[in-house]
């Protein structure tokens, strides 16, 4: 163990820190938004877009995230029409391929996670809220969905950590978060063990926190399970 | 276009349909590492050993709290060294080289076998325990008792799990391209280079693993059925 090469490792891996956050970030927002309109149309009742939004899911789910890493980063950029396009800005930065690579991949799950929660729903609330002459709207909105959030929150924190894993493999198309540093430093100085310590436990203390504030969610969503004090 | 996905001199049909064979070999290895590592850490986790549960915690905690390419880089440019090391504890001053495959499917089933652990604690812990009173008021050794009782019954209640944790595994795979083992995304990666097509060659990758996940769920399913073929459903 080279100790003195590990404790100079620390700022240069904590320095990947900003990149890997902006990537879950920022995936986590725009797939929240994929997965709501997903899980929506999945319900909606319209053959087409049931189909559609299950093929989605189902690619996306039954592929490895690296495939679809690549077919975005290096496989569009293949096209003159997409070259020539105004996405182009977008689509020739690695870092916004994997914002929509990760995107795409997390709204699929957490479509399904949704559509589970919405469907768990008990009857008996929306019967009582449709005798209270609520629409079908006000009750999504204040009966349905607040519901279904509080329940599927358990799930969403696993999805959660599997983004702030996934955002690693941002690395493979050149971004340096911190898996791409780490790589870096290992092949500048072959100190695998020393420089997967720091990196590791830097990956653990992300997840822990983001296990925490997904249990604070779940206990701030759930006064009436409180005891009373 | 397809010429180049054909079996002829200018395709690439065959390297792809070897890589998807790749796939299969290393999955399939691993999972079954992941199996072995999965009851071993179950079995820690159960036991009553404050040391074996606690290195069963730290084992499961690691690996599912770090990205599955930095547990890959590890092996991958660590695995000869602790191999090596290991070796010079016996007396073996050589130097070892470990192949692409040995590390692809040590790491993927350190991952798996992270996974396993806790489905296999979990189908263990469901099986009733008025179960084993009863075995033990037949007189049924302890031994007797996993392999007639606990075993029979944790498989049924673990296969749903365990199916996740086989997609997993399959979908890991393709991280292992990073060491250049020839597996679909490898191949894909390649033929993309060479013939300045990678939209159609990583559609095909794609394509491929969605082959084998819906084979595979489908392959799962069934095994459900039949394991569950003696229960009474509501």
């Amino acid at each position: 163990m080279n100790w003195e090469l590990m404790w100079d490792s620390v700022p240069t891996l904590l320095g990947g820190i900003p990149v890997t956050l902006e990537l879950v970030g920022l995936a986590l927002l725009f797939g929240a938004a994929v997965a709501f309109a997903a899980a929506l149309l999945r319900l909606s009742g319209n053959p087409v877009a049931e189909r559609l939004m299950a093929a989605y899911v189902f690619v996306f789910r039954g592929t490895p995230l690296l495939v679809q890493i690549f077919l975005i980063y290096y496989g569009l950029g293949q096209f003159e029409a997409v070259r020539g396009s105004f996405l182009w800005t977008f689509l020739r930065e690695p870092f916004w391929c994997a914002i929509l690579a990760l995107t795409l991949n997390t709204g699929a799950y957490t479509s399904e996670i949704l559509r589970g929660a919405i469907l768990s729903v008990p009857q008996g609330q929306i019967e009582a809220a449709r005798a209270c002459g609520m629409s079908r709207t006000l009750l999504f909105r204040r009966i349905v969905l607040p519901i279904a959030i509080r329940q599927m929150l358990p799930a969403y924190g696993n999805e959660v950590i599997l983004m702030v894993k996934a955002s690693s493999l941002a690395s493979t198309i050149t971004l340096l978060e911190i898996t791409g540093i780490a790589r870096k430093i290992i092949a500048q100085t072959f100190a695998v063990f020393e420089i997967f310590i720091v990196a590791g436990s830097i990956y653990l203390l992300l997840n822990f926190l983001a296990s925490r504030l997904i249990r604070y969610a779940e206990w701030r969503m759930t006064p009436y399970l409180r005891a009373r004090g | 276009m397809f010429e180049l996905l054909s079996f002829g001199p200018n395709g690439w049909g065959g390297q792809l349909l070897g890589g998807a064979a790749m796939t299969v070999a290393v999955s399939l290895s691993s999972f079954a590492l992941g199996l072995v590592f999965g009851s071993l850490g179950a079995s820690a986790k159960l036991s009553r050993n404050v040391v074996l549960n606690g290195l069963a915690e730290v084992y499961t905690t690691i690996v599912r709290g770090v990205p599955e390419l930095l547990v890959i880089y590890l092996l991958f440019f660590g695995g000869g060294g602790i191999v090596m090391a290991i070796g010079r504890v016996f007396g073996y001053e050589g130097y070892i080289e470990l192949n692409a495959f040995t590390v692809g499917v040590v790491s993927v089933g350190l991952i798996s076998g992270a996974y396993s652990t806790e489905v296999i604690r979990g189908a263990v812990q469901a099986v009733p325990h008025g179960q084993i009173e009863a075995a033990r008021a037949c007189g049924m050794s302890r031994w007797l008792i996993l392999r007639r009782i606990l075993v029979p019954q944790t498989m049924r209640y673990a296969l749903p799990g365990l199916g996740n944790v086989w997609q997993l595994t399959l979908k890991d795979t393709a991280l292992i391209s990073v060491t250049a083992l020839a597996e679909i995304m490898r191949v894909a990666h390649v033929a993309a280079g060479s013939t300045r097509q990678p939209f159609l060659f990583y559609t095909t990758a794609a394509a491929l693993y969605l082959v084998l996940t819906t084979v595979s769920t489908a392959a799962f399913e069934r095994a459900e059925r039949r394991a569950n073929r003696g229960v009474r459903r509501a």
